[in-house]
């Protein structure tokens, strides 16, 4: 195997791990209360905005860009869904669909409003620049965001199927009324499950920004990996999200590399359609 | 300036709700004209630019600025003499980076607002559809920075191109090259990475056939979608097939991408040329200047003398920006609005067809200039042949100009440095 293809592997698995990363949280959602939230991508965006603030404002990087970032998307999770998705959530699909849309649009053309539609970055060296090993080049900001996508994961995995608290939101999520006889209160899992959501998008921002462009549009660009992610690995499952991830990123990497860029997605929409096609609900997916 | 933008957008919508539509000379006299940009999406950064250049030359025209007036003659303040002083009205559209809505801001600004005439689009694949709809309803359409060349092989006879072609460019990097190889620069290997719409195919295409011409060969050519989330398998096979000249044709995400990726996978070739658009985007240059250091590109604009007509716009629009000079997209747009407005003035009317005369009839000399064109000049397809522009390169975080000889302000460095 020559050190290129090792290169490309490499650099496709941490690009997975990232997808992973920020696909997370929508899959989260999703599994707790089948609500698809549609303005996910303006979570990672404004995840993003919170670590350029942070390094403008105090000059500081991913490490304290990240926590401020969970609390910030947290925050702005359990606001929306007590201010909306709570609300929509009792009238029909369609209102979901284009409630949470709508809270996209606005997120998106606040940040216009107050970022200004210019590109920021961040500086390389926040995050220890990039070295070599063993011939192989890696990035720190990516590295970090990889390793962290992957810890996040698993983290909210475990949560979810191994805690008394994640037994309880799994609770309300297949039957609601039946949980709060039992004493659990079905609001407070589910806010709990949007700030949890918030949280990992937030860091997932955070990080992203250290390596990707930010602007106002950005969230754009990634939502539609997150979703892609999401479906193919099984709504509703974190470790499904992971696994799918990780194939995306290598498959576009290869695919990039050895057929041409501009074919990258027509390999992965196509692997998507064969996956759905015999796994409907995705890789991981309850039925 | 979003906010303005918002709003703009708000009022326009308003305005259709209330069901107000005006004529091309609203109630108080003034003259409208259509600006479609990207106000929005990935390129907002250049169409946010673009509307203030136009925005400083509007107010020149309408208000006035005693230092220009020596130079220009609109300049004098007061609006459009030759048009019974009529100001000049901007009514700006957002073209949200996609050809079906630059078409259909076309379309609304004609029908709807009723403008006299429209500029825009900024991508050519946006302008492509935006003019189509002008063209069908017989309105002129003065387009400023879109460089496909296939725009004026359309047989348009409302279309009005100001700025220089791909061709034009092609022709400055092959010079450019030809000069480096007689220096004894490796030129044998080159690669060209494009964005894949309207703008990468077409200009790369025309740098092939340029070099074919010349005889250098593009050995690697790589096409992508400037929406991508990641370039590391591009940069990957260009660090495996190691050119010794690289040309990018980017928008600004991409621009970014790759500047950071080559840096991180730390690859870079002996010489590195990138088409103007992303990598003159004002916030590409502030944030990765320092990272593309050497890298050769090309631009319309150049300050020149203390005095002169782009030095005096220049200190205009850095007031308005509050720090940022015009750079190319900008001033290429503001020259476009120059040329209308010169050409409204002369037309004494805002019937269409009046000012699609006064459009072909345009002749304005060099010293008017405020893009480093010759002049302006159209010929029947509609493209201005006076179009002009000067190499540039990348010196501590800022573009200077070396080539061609007489306008050039610094000698060339290379190998290509980056970060």
């Amino acid at each position: 195997m020559s050190l290129t293809l090792v290169q490309v592997i490499v650099s496709g698995l941490l690009l997975g791990a990232v997808y992973a990363l920020f696909s997370s949280g929508l899959t989260l959602i999703w599994g707790m209360m089948n609500v698809v939230n549609f303005a996910h991508g303006e979570f990672v965006m404004l995840g993003m905005y919170s670590a350029v603030m942070v390094w403008t404002a105090l000059g500081l990087g991913p490490f304290a860009a990240a926590p401020i970032a969970a609390m910030a998307i947290a925050t702005l999770g359990v606001a929306s869904y007590f201010l909306l998705v709570r609300h929509i959530m009792r009238g029909p699909m369609l209102a979901q669909i284009l409630g949470t849309f709508g809270l996209a649009l606005f997120l998106r053309y606040a940040a216009f409003w107050y970022f200004g539609a210019n590109f920021k970055t961040l500086p390389d060296t926040l995050v220890g620049g990039s070295f070599s090993l063993l011939g192989i080049r890696f990035e720190g900001a990516r590295v970090l965001a990889g390793v962290m996508g992957l810890a996040i994961t698993l983290l909210l995995h475990v949560v979810l199927t191994r805690t008394a608290i994640g037994s309880r939101m799994l609770a309300v999520s297949e039957d609601a009324t039946a949980a709060q006889l039992m004493g659990i209160r079905p609001q407070r899992m589910q806010a709990l499950a949007w700030a949890m959501a918030g949280a990992s998008t937030g860091i997932a921002g955070a990080l992203i920004a250290n390596f990707f462009y930010t602007s106002p549009t950005v969230g754009e660009t990634l939502a539609i990996i997150a979703f892609v992610t999401v479906s193919f690995g099984g709504f509703g499952s974190v470790l499904g999200a992971l696994v799918a991830g990780l194939i995306i990123g290598v498959v576009e990497s290869l695919s990039a590399f050895y057929i041409g860029p501009v074919y990258k997605d027509v390999v992965v929409y196509v692997l998507f359609v064969l996956v759905l096609w015999f796994r409907p609900q995705g890789l991981m997916g309850k039925t | 300036m979003a906010k303005t933008t918002r709003r703009m957008t708000m009022t326009g919508a308003a305005a259709l709700a209330a069901g107000l539509i005006r004529p091309a000379m609203a109630q108080d006299g003034a003259v409208k004209i259509g600006v479609i940009y990207p106000l929005s999406g990935n390129s907002a950064t250049a169409g946010n630019y673009s509307k203030m250049a136009l925005e400083v030359g509007a107010d020149v025209v309408n208000n006035g600025n005693a230092d220009l007036a020596k130079l220009i003659p609109l300049a004098k303040g007061g609006g459009l003499p030759g048009l019974k002083n009529a100001k000049i009205q901007l009514v700006f559209a957002d073209n949200q980076g996609t050809p079906a809505a630059g078409q259909n801001q076309a379309l609304r600004l004609i029908t709807e607002e009723k403008v006299a005439a429209l500029i825009g689009a900024y991508q050519s694949g946006v302008t492509l559809t935006a003019s189509a709809i002008a063209e069908r309803h017989g309105i002129p359409f003065v387009n400023g920075e879109s460089v496909a060349a296939n725009l004026t092989e359309r047989g348009f006879k409302w279309f009005f191109r100001v700025t220089p072609v791909a061709l034009d460019f092609a022709r400055a990097y092959s010079d450019f090259l030809k000069v480096q190889k007689a220096a004894g620069r490796k030129t044998d290997n080159i690669a060209l990475v494009h964005e894949n719409t309207e703008y990468g195919n077409s200009v790369g295409s025309v740098i092939v056939d340029q070099f074919k011409k010349d005889g250098f060969a593009v050995g690697t050519k790589i096409a992508y979608s400037a929406n991508s989330s990641d370039v590391q398998p591009q940069v990957l096979q260009l660090k495996e097939k190691n050119p010794d000249v690289l040309i990018f044709i980017s928008y600004t995400s991409d621009a970014i991408l790759y500047t950071k990726t080559m840096k991180e996978l730390n690859w870079k070739p002996g010489i590195m040329i990138a088409d103007n658009a992303g990598f003159n985007d004002p916030a590409f240059v502030k944030s990765l200047g320092s990272q593309v250091e050497g890298l050769i590109n090309r631009s319309a604009f150049s300050a020149g003398k203390a005095g002169s007509v782009p030095d005096l716009f220049n200190k205009i629009y850095t007031k308005k920006t509050g720090g940022d000079e015009l750079d190319d997209v900008s001033v290429r747009g503001l020259q476009a609005f120059m040329v209308l407005a010169d050409a409204l003035n002369r037309a004494g009317s805002t019937e269409p067809a009046k000012i699609q005369a006064a459009l072909k009839a345009t002749d304005l000399p060099a010293s008017q200039m405020v893009a480093g064109y010759d002049g302006v000049k159209f010929d029947d397809k509609g493209q201005n042949v006076k179009a002009a522009s000067v190499v540039t390169q990348m010196r501590g975080g800022k573009y200077v100009t070396i080539a061609p000889k007489e306008r050039a302000t610094a000698e060339v460095i290379l190998p290509y440095k980056g970060w």
